[in-house]
């Protein structure tokens, strides 16, 4: 817990990692100064794009103590403001879920690479973010914590070529902790979706810890955004930093 | 993204981006999550050239007015004969 005698400080900037097939992209990456080692966090960014929210939601975590990178996930499409950089990729139907995860593995890599590293990366991503956290946290190895923030098409009833396996399919290959964070007004997740996750993860004696926020709908962190919800908000990021405590501390 | 409900059309028009008139070649028409409109789920309208956007976000009820407007004016205009003098 921060106290004001206390000194903090955290290093932020962009920087180029390697992706999925070996590809440079960019990702922003927040330190924190100081003596010791770190725990790690990947985050993923949502549907809008490597937007201001996931700078900002980069910083945060760097803030509580851990060193953070969020990839840039539609590198390839090209560069502009985010939100058009992001219309482009919703134009296209979206990125392919083997490059998010190859993306995202990358970043793991460059975070548990780094000198002040204590060796764990946890990982972090909401709405569609959410979705590519799990996937992450499922087919790549070596994540030792996952959030999931209403991550929608975790359980699919149709894929298509880019996303060819429903991600709660591939629950038996989970190897960490995972916690969920929902709201019940949500339309993507429903909770139907959430409790069909749950209970694959149940299935296969998984651990995992998920909240379903009433008064709640998709995104209620945002606090851009009407969906914003700031008594559940508070609470969600309370859950987060125990939950990251626990498995990365 | 979460829905993942969207096509795209080849057009011919021209659209004002930036306080200036752009061409303008396809439209990108998906029903996502909106960048601004007050909304979880938005008929996004992206009117686009190669490289400049025009964008819009219609509630889904809004939407719906829009197309039966639009259908409305364009069978007025070929009842009073003007579509056909346009494409002369």
């Amino acid at each position: 817990m921060y106290t004001t005698d206390m000194y903090t400080g955290v290093h932020a900037e962009t920087i180029t990692m390697k992706g999925a097939n070996g590809d440079e992209i960019n990702a922003y990456l927040a330190r924190p100064l100081g003596k010791g080692k770190f725990p790690a966090m990947v985050l993923a960014h949502h549907m809008p794009g490597w937007d201001e929210w996931y700078m900002e939601a980069t910083f945060k975590f760097s803030n509580h103590g851990f060193i953070t990178i969020t990839p840039n996930l539609y590198f390839r499409s090209g560069h502009g403001t985010p939100e058009d950089v992001a219309a482009k990729v919703r134009a296209d139907g979206g990125i392919s879920d083997d490059q998010a995860v190859g993306d995202l593995e990358g970043a793991m890599k460059y975070v548990r690479g780094l000198d002040n590293s204590n060796g764990k990366v946890g990982i972090f991503g909401t709405c569609s973010g959410g979705r590519h956290a799990y996937l992450a946290a499922c087919r790549a190895k070596g994540f030792d914590a996952i959030i999931d923030c209403w991550g929608g098409n975790v359980v699919m009833e149709k894929t298509n070529p880019k996303m060819p396996v429903s991600p709660h399919e591939y629950t038996k290959d989970l190897s960490c902790p995972i916690l969920g964070l929902f709201g019940e007004e949500d339309s993507s997740p429903t909770p139907e979706q959430v409790k069909i996750h749950e209970e694959e993860l149940k299935k296969h004696g998984k651990n995992y810890e998920f909240h379903m926020y009433p008064n709640a709908g998709h995104g209620f962190f945002y606090y851009h955004r009407p969906a914003y919800r700031p008594d559940q908000t508070v609470d969600g990021w309370k859950k987060i930093f125990t939950f990251l405590e626990k498995h990365l501390g | 993204m979460c829905t993942m409900i969207t096509q795209s059309v080849k057009i011919d028009g021209s659209g004002k981006h930036n306080n200036e008139w752009i061409k303008l070649e396809q439209a990108n028409v998906s029903f996502d999550h909106p960048f601004h409109a007050p909304y979880e789920h938005t008929l996004n309208i992206d009117f686009v050239n190669e490289s400049q956007r025009v964008a819009v976000e219609l509630s889904e009820s809004a939407a719906r007015d829009l197309v039966q407007t639009i259908l409305e004016v364009l069978n007025q205009a070929e009842a009073e004969g003007h579509v056909e003098k346009q494409s002369v």
